[in-house]
């Protein structure tokens, strides 16, 4: 894989289908070798786990004081 | 602890503004769509005896209101086609230099502890601000996808797009949304 901009298409697309072998494989290969991709990655996967949480707590206004 | 229905009116004057906001994205019709958050917040009201506390209500209307999105979505998918705005198209401009790496002004920094967020509010506030900055149509299949949870085959159906137009509008809606957050959020937080 050759940039960062199909890297991250590919990070995104992992979150809603399998990706290829191929794809797969070259994805990995680059976040091994791109810090930004890496964190962006996961960060991608955060915002993914995060909305699925939200689902069960949303709008708990009172425990931002408890944080 | 079961609160009576009338100690909800004041959340629900609070919760409405959200709720609007929420189906407009998927109902172009202001009235149609008041007419949907009206419908979940009656049909909330009379499940009201076999619910206890805030946060357990506000996740019980949204998930009667989503259920009823679903449904619409679904019915009116027939002859609808979902339009892509030039802007939405052009996509990611900034975010990546000529050679397609990582603007400078847009590298992602690390972000601490995403794992408990859900629980922050405030975070929420940023988060939907920032869906909503997203250009309409590209707000509505994140939605679709992340907080209503359809299959993007369901949602290439629903709108009459094709699925790699749908993934590359999800890639779009989750990076100006990643890099959203972290100016509105993950950098704030690491100055407070």
């Amino acid at each position: 894989m050759k940039s960062c901009k199909q890297a991250s298409f590919l990070m995104s697309k992992k979150l809603d289908t399998s990706l290829s072998f191929i794809e797969s494989i070259s994805l990995k290969i680059h976040l091994v070798l791109c810090k930004s991709c890496a964190e962006c990655d996961s960060q991608l996967l955060s915002i993914h786990t995060l909305c699925q949480k939200r689902h069960i707590d949303i709008a708990t206004k009172d425990n931002d004081s408890t944080s | 602890m079961r609160p009576a229905a009338a100690s909800y009116t004041a959340e629900f004057e609070v919760l409405r503004p959200k709720l609007l906001a929420f189906t407009l994205l998927q109902v172009s019709d202001k009235g149609h769509a008041e007419d949907l958050v009206q419908e979940a917040m009656l049909a909330a009201i009379e499940s009201l005896p076999n619910y206890s506390g805030k946060a357990q209500f506000d996740t019980w209307v949204y998930s009667i209101l989503r259920h009823k999105l679903i449904d619409y979505i679904r019915k009116e998918k027939r002859g609808r086609q979902l339009f892509i705005s030039d802007e939405e198209a052009i996509g990611l401009g900034g975010l990546f230099n000529a050679k397609e790496h990582w603007h400078a002004d847009a590298i992602p920094t690390h972000w601490q502890n995403p794992e408990d967020l859900h629980m922050r509010s405030h975070f929420w506030e940023i988060f939907d601000l920032c869906l909503l900055h997203l250009p309409s149509n590209t707000a509505r299949v994140f939605a679709l996808r992340e907080l209503m949870e359809l299959e993007t085959d369901e949602i290439c159906d629903c709108l009459g797009i094709s699925e790699q137009n749908c993934w590359t509008i999800l890639h779009r809606a989750r990076l100006k949304l990643r890099g959203c957050l972290e100016k509105g959020w993950f950098l704030k937080e690491s100055n407070a």
